[in-house]
């Protein structure tokens, strides 16, 4: 009884948007599709509502062959990264409209979409036009219309990336809240983004997803712990990983002049070269660090993230407070060597601070 | 400097509309005079500079028999033609402009845009040089001065119209909103119906105005494809001789000649600036 696709590819221009992609998406479960713009997260989901149809693959779902069902039977719910509502109807109309469609009796639908208006807090704006609500209240109507559904699949494409900060903190709050009560052991979520602290958040099954292919699958925390390569690390990390080209020689890593006493989970490692791997938030300023130069420093939120540059390497850290630099002023910082990671030449995770390796 | 930029704007704006209108008053005026006025120097102000006669439009509506020039046949024979016509050609033109808006063809080297740019093609050709084209056409199959005929070629004239205008509308309508309404259920008939054309009455109503502007203002191809049998209002107006027929009645029937495209002028103006779409897509 479950969702499963195996080897889909879709080709556009030459280009490969899904290649040979495969999933088994099991009912209760949130599955989080985790890849940059343009990874093919929106056209794997378009593929999964039958909105394109994949060149090769198949996919089922309760044991029909769910390509050959068109659209409007599949039974699904779709949340864009845009807010689409059909705007010549009022928010009531809205929600109901899919309902309408399946010709529920009247008094039905009046219950079905209070209830699921009030699981998005719109109670009291049923008669509003959609022109009339702001961003953040258009995205909670089209998802007000998934929910009143009860598809057995739910699509979310990024749905928190067109709103304003405080909007997507919110609404990302209750999305958890809605997952957890309101959908049924019956239903498949599989929800789209760019931002890996989404990911993390929603805790599901996570999925990363670049240039079509699929990288890497796994609990939330085991893509954070244990990334199986340099790519999946990048992606899933925000700022992404720092990756540094580094040696080893006489027990310490050794990169632009700097010698760092070899962690224990490294000296597993065998190649004289690596990648170093450290998040930007396992670097901190320290007066008795190593020197590098700011080339850049943005303030985010509560956040400073500074661009840092030594010879060939530059890296990227997070202080946690703000703090005001200047281009080309010199810093101080040292680097929290439990938790660097180590990937071999070839890209794939050698030695991670949790115990993870793929070599 | 932003008083006399207001002052001039005005005064144009002003001289302009004076400009526009002075040719329909004067019309207008001429329409109610009789002989003694008309020939009695300019006079413009009812009641004022000479007595209101409706003298000019009876002439309209009496039977040559009885000395008057009888535009009421033509008259619905226009409306008939324009109006059947336009609304063909919107049906025809919208849905054709849905396809070329939501689907890809490829035959060849031809595509979408090209197949859009041959329906607009029809309108860049000077009207001469389908005319004869149009006789023989008509004249095969017997529909040379016939009502039937004539909407014919009238859709011919008009669909390309509506096929631009609403190709350029639905490139509009996001996608995403037909896309929505299959998952929720609609088949692609019913997104059309539902969903995509609710949305689309403004571009409707402008494309519907602009094929009844056209079609009602065609006076080549009613003169070519007409002889005896049926005439239409343009034909018919130009027909009339300032010689035979009054020049208070010439004032009348071309006011009620353009009486029908002031109103569809009004129409279009409120919907050209209106936009229904937004709250569809951010």
């Amino acid at each position: 009884m479950n969702l499963i696709a195996e080897n889909l590819s879709y080709k556009l221009d030459e280009q490969f948007h899904l290649n040979e992609v495969s999933f088994n998406f099991k009912k209760g479960n949130i599955y989080t599709i985790l890849g940059r713009t343009l990874s093919g997260k929106t056209t794997l989901l378009k593929t999964i509502a039958g909105l394109l149809t994949p060149d090769t693959g198949e996919m089922k779902f309760e044991d029909r062959d769910f390509l050959k069902v068109p659209v409007w039977e599949r039974n699904i719910a779709m949340v864009y990264q845009q807010f689409i509502n059909y705007p010549h109807l009022n928010v009531f109309e809205n929600v109901a409209f899919p309902l309408k469609q399946r010709k529920i009796d009247n008094k039905k639908i009046n219950v079905e979409v209070s209830k699921s208006l009030k699981s998005v807090g719109l109670e009291g704006y049923e008669n509003r036009k959609i022109q009339e609500l702001s961003g953040g209240q258009q995205q909670r109507v089209s998802l007000a219309r998934s929910l009143v559904k009860n598809a057995k699949i739910l699509l979310l494409d990024e749905p928190l990336v067109n709103l304003d900060y405080k909007l997507r903190e919110q609404l990302r709050e209750e999305f958890k809240n809605i997952f957890s009560q309101g959908l049924s052991k019956e239903s498949i979520v599989v929800f789209s983004t760019t931002d890996p602290k989404e990911a993390m958040e929603l805790n599901g099954e996570v999925i990363v997803l670049d240039e079509g292919k699929v990288l890497q699958v796994g609990l939330a925390k085991e893509i954070f712990e244990n990334p199986k390569t340099l790519k999946v690390a990048e992606i899933s990390n925000d700022p992404p990983m720092n990756i540094l080209k580094a040696n080893i020689g006489e027990n310490k890593i050794k990169f632009e002049g700097i010698e760092i006493v070899l962690p224990e989970h490294l000296s597993i490692i065998k190649d004289k070269n690596f990648n170093l791997g450290i998040r930007a938030s396992d670097i901190q300023l320290s007066d008795t660090g190593y020197d590098f130069e700011v080339e850049l420093a943005e303030i985010s939120g509560s956040e400073t993230l500074l661009h840092l540059k030594r010879g060939n390497a530059k890296i990227i850290t997070s202080i946690e407070e703000v703090m005001n630099f200047n281009i080309h002023d010199k810093v101080k910082i040292n680097f929290n060597t439990k938790k660097v990671y180590a990937f071999n030449e070839s890209g794939t995770l050698a030695s991670s601070p949790f115990g993870g390796s793929y070599v | 400097m932003g008083k006399l930029y207001k002052f001039l704007k005005y005064f144009f704006i002003t001289f302009w509309a004076v400009f526009v209108v002075a040719p329909f008053l004067w019309a207008l005026t001429t329409s109610f005079k009789d002989f003694n006025s008309v020939n009695g120097g300019a006079t413009y102000i009812p009641w004022v500079d000479f007595e209101p006669k409706l003298e000019g439009w009876r002439v309209l509506i009496k039977s040559p028999a009885k000395g008057g020039v009888d535009i009421i046949e033509p008259y619905f024979n226009s409306l008939f033609v324009t109006c059947t016509a336009s609304l063909i050609s919107i049906v025809l033109g919208t849905l054709s402009a849905y396809a070329l808006s939501r689907f890809t063809f490829k035959a060849g080297f031809v595509k979408n845009n090209d197949i859009t740019f041959f329906f607009i093609s029809q309108r860049i050709m000077p009207p001469i040089v389908l005319s004869i084209p149009f006789f023989l056409f008509l004249g095969a199959i017997n529909l040379l001065d016939s009502l039937i005929g004539l909407i014919v070629v009238y859709i011919v004239l008009l669909m390309p119209i509506a096929v631009w205008i609403m190709v350029d509308f639905f490139n509009k309508v996001p996608r995403e909103i037909d896309e929505t309404a299959l998952i929720d259920g609609c088949n692609p008939y019913q997104a059309f119906f539902k969903v995509v054309l609710p949305n689309s009455i403004p571009g409707l109503i402008v494309a519907g105005m602009f094929c009844i502007i056209f079609g009602w203002i065609d006076f080549f191809f009613a003169f070519i494809l007409t002889f005896t049998e049926v005439q239409l209002l343009p034909v018919k107006i130009v027909a009339l001789n300032s010689s035979i027929t009054p020049w208070w009645s010439l004032s009348a029937s071309a006011l009620v000649s353009v009486a029908p495209l002031i109103i569809v002028a009004f129409i279009v103006e409120r919907y050209l600036s209106k936009g229904n779409l937004s709250g569809a897509i951010k």
